[in-house]
């Protein structure tokens, strides 16, 4: 076991996953004497050469459409876009291209690509660098979307996600780049959970609460604070997107009969919008409560100085299991 | 005999060309058929013999034929739309015989020629257009990647591609055919960006065919679309695209030098879309018929046609010959495509991935299921949909 970053630990997968695999090439601004923007391909170029680790023009597009053709040649690409915000120059060539090329080409052309994206709040940044851009490409069918939380899944999914023979948007929560954890980088691939899994954080009998990202962490403090408050809250690291691991929540949503979703992307259309109608399609006969969201706000991204009321915290989202639970909430009393 | 005029010997192991004018205008060939010369490119054709000019006007005649069958199965309801390649034939299959086998082809959607030089199977070219496969053939057989229908974006794959050949250390080079309209697209003048940062053997090769639907090139640039590469730091040529030769020797100028490590080349080949857009286009409601004619004189098979007459090449028997064999071609492909089976329902479920998907996996479970019903007596689904 080593202790390490997040963000050491990413860095650790992908150097795995160079050295394991003479395809795999690594694609980004400032990836490589840089080591990027938030450090996590530091040494690569250096130890990789530039041909494996290339430092690209300034240019979305550019990088997702290039790595398309290395995948036609049998490439493994690992693109960085270096902010989630600035992700859309590349949106067409990921939708229209490397989300359907498999599909479009009856199964010929694999488009193992893996797509990583720093996203999220809580570092008080400018503007278009704290979206939570995911759900565009959770609509998008052909695309793996993935958001890893601590160190060891960092480690693992990311390699797992370059194994992949399917597209991966793999969201990193740039604001626990810095978190350590122990991990085990040893461990053989074969024996950690599938990417497509969704693993419990933390363990109760009273309310579901479902979530990735860097909310993971506020959601077992808002469980630990719960607690002590005699209620028992499950959470759920859903870690993928899509598809999402419904076995697994519905599993717990059966014992517990109420389901809080937490994100900091805004609510229309989001992640936790399906998730919600799903789990209510699926179990509805052992629901107690409506499902409820505690999302960011459906508004632009705000100024640094307002994002704490933009994203949801330890209090919000104990508003929520309170709402689900019938007690007295910031809605008490609202209708519809 | 071949097409040398005895001038340059130096022959293919130039990849420099002559300074570039921004009137420069490569002809070997005039609308009449007399070969003419341009210093710098008469030797990149100079081994044609009869039989290889004959093997580009055969290719001509074909596809030209081919192409008039598959316009007449979409007006007959056999296919959906097509995209008539008439009067691009010379930049196509002039382009396309310069390619080797081991090259990779990144096209647009009107690229039939290029297809059928490349060894496309009779049963495979209407497949997309009579709306049975997202894809025609085989990308890795045929040694060309799925038509691209979005504008531009395949330029993008072309320089990425190139950049896996620059990893394999291999002599092969890329090609990325696109219009006239493409050249505004992103995607394009980040293809070039990337094209010249790595100096990728990758050939851009842009038939400038005047109308992107219904909108004229000038739409779309002031100058030359050959002079943008000069911005970009890449060489440039602009040919003739209704002279099969000097669209051959340009493309072979700009694969030597992909080859030998010269990095990307922009190729203008100035030809004219003589049908419309598409099936589902009237060009008449923007452009004129003094337009028309005027292109109608230049026509790429017939200024060969009388290339190969007046070197004794082809006379009407020979030309006969060669229709019946495009007559040929033609029902074949008409046949091909109206014996094309319609899919099976579930197979819309097939190959969104390539591992094994939860969600889509219980989707197509579910439509299964649904589609199952009309299968069962008493379950009211007589005349059922599967």
């Amino acid at each position: 076991m080593s202790t390490l970053t997040l963000g050491q630990a990413l860095n650790a997968g992908l150097r795995r996953a160079l050295e394991d695999d003479d395809h795999v090439v690594l694609l980004g601004e400032d990836i490589g004497t840089l080591g990027g923007v938030f450090r996590v391909t530091d040494g690569l170029q250096r130890d990789f050469g530039d041909t494996r680790v290339v430092d690209t023009p300034l240019s979305e597009a550019g990088i997702i459409g290039t790595a398309v053709g290395l995948a036609y040649r049998g490439f493994r690409p690992v693109c960085e876009i270096q902010f989630d915000g600035f992700i859309y120059p590349g949106f067409d060539q990921i939708v229209a291209q490397v989300a359907k090329l498999h599909a479009r080409t009856q199964g010929r052309v694999r488009m193992p690509l893996t797509i990583r994206v720093p996203f999220g709040g809580g570092i008080g940044a400018v503007e278009h660098h704290s979206e939570s851009p995911e759900a565009y490409f959770t609509h998008t069918s052909g695309l793996r979307v993935v958001a890893c939380a601590n160190p060891q899944d960092a480690y693992t999914m990311v390699r797992q996600a370059i194994a992949s023979d399917d597209p991966v948007l793999f969201f990193e929560p740039k604001r626990r780049y810095h978190a350590k954890g122990e991990v085990d980088v040893d461990a053989d691939l074969a024996d950690a959970p599938p990417m497509g899994v969704a693993t419990l954080a933390q363990r109760g009998d009273d309310v579901t609460l479902v979530t990735y990202g860097a909310l993971v962490q506020v959601a077992r403090d808002a469980a630990a604070a719960a607690a002590d408050d005699g209620v028992s809250i499950e959470v759920i690291d859903l870690r993928s997107l899509s598809p999402v691991d419904y076995p697994t929540i519905e599993q717990s949503v059966r014992r517990t009969g109420r389901l809080v979703i937490t994100h900091e992307a805004g609510q229309q259309g989001g992640v936790g919008a399906e998730i919600a109608a799903s789990i209510t399609e699926r179990c509805f006969e052992f629901l107690e409560a409506a499902p409820v969201r505690i999302t960011g706000h459906d508004v632009p991204y705000p100024p640094a100085k307002l994002e704490q009321h933009h994203l949801p915290d330890l209090d919000r989202i104990l508003d929520g299991v309170d709402r689900v639970l019938g007690r007295p909430n910031s809605l008490t009393g609202v209708e519809g | 005999m071949t097409l040398s005029d005895g001038r340059d010997t130096d022959a293919h192991h130039r990849t420099d060309r002559p300074a570039q004018a921004a009137s420069e205008f490569v002809q070997l060939l005039d609308p009449d058929g007399a070969r003419v010369s341009a210093p710098g490119y008469d030797q990149w054709i100079a081994d044609l013999d009869d039989a290889a000019l004959l093997a580009l006007y055969r290719d001509m005649v074909v596809i030209h034929r081919v192409d008039a069958e598959a316009t007449a199965l979409q007006r007959q309801g056999e296919i959906g739309l097509w995209p008539p390649l008439a009067g691009q034939e010379a930049a196509q299959v002039g382009s396309a015989h310069a390619l080797r086998d081991d090259d990779f082809v990144f096209s647009s959607y009107r690229e039939h020629a290029v297809a059928w030089c490349r060894g496309l199977r009779p049963e495979d070219l209407l497949k997309v257009w009579r709306g049975v496969a997202g894809s025609g053939w085989d990308p890795y057989e045929l040694g060309m990647a799925t038509p691209q229908i979005i504008i531009a974006a395949q330029t993008l794959h072309a320089v990425g591609y190139a950049m896996g050949i620059q990893r394999d250390g291999t002599d092969q080079a890329a090609i990325a055919y696109f219009g006239d309209g493409a050249t505004s697209e992103g995607d394009a003048s980040e293809a070039l960006v990337f094209a010249a940062t790595y100096k990728a053997p990758v050939v851009f090769f842009c038939q400038n065919n005047q109308w992107a639907i219904s909108e004229p090139v000038g739409l779309q640039s002031p100058q030359h679309l050959a002079q943008r590469a000069a911005g970009f730091g890449i060489p440039w040529m602009r040919v003739d695209g209704n002279d099969v030769l000097a669209v051959m020797a340009a493309t072979r100028i700009a694969l030597e030098r992909a080859r030998t490590g010269g990095g990307p080349t922009y190729i203008e080949a100035v030809t004219y879309r003589m049908g419309p857009h598409t099936t589902a286009d009237d060009p008449k409601r923007y452009r004129t018929d003094e337009e028309l004619d005027d292109w109608r004189g230049r026509d790429p098979i017939a200024r060969l046609e009388a290339l190969l007459r007046s070197r004794g090449a082809l006379d009407d028997d020979g030309a006969s010959d060669i229709a019946r064999e495009a007559d040929a071609a033609a029902a074949a492909v008409r046949a091909a495509c109206v014996s094309l089976p319609d899919p099976e329902p579930l197979s819309i479920f097939d190959h969104v991935y390539a591992e094994p998907n939860s969600h889509v996996d219980r989707q197509r479970d579910h439509y299964a299921r649904y589609l199952a019903m009309f299968d069962e007596p008493g379950t009211g689904g007589e005349g059922g949909r599967a």
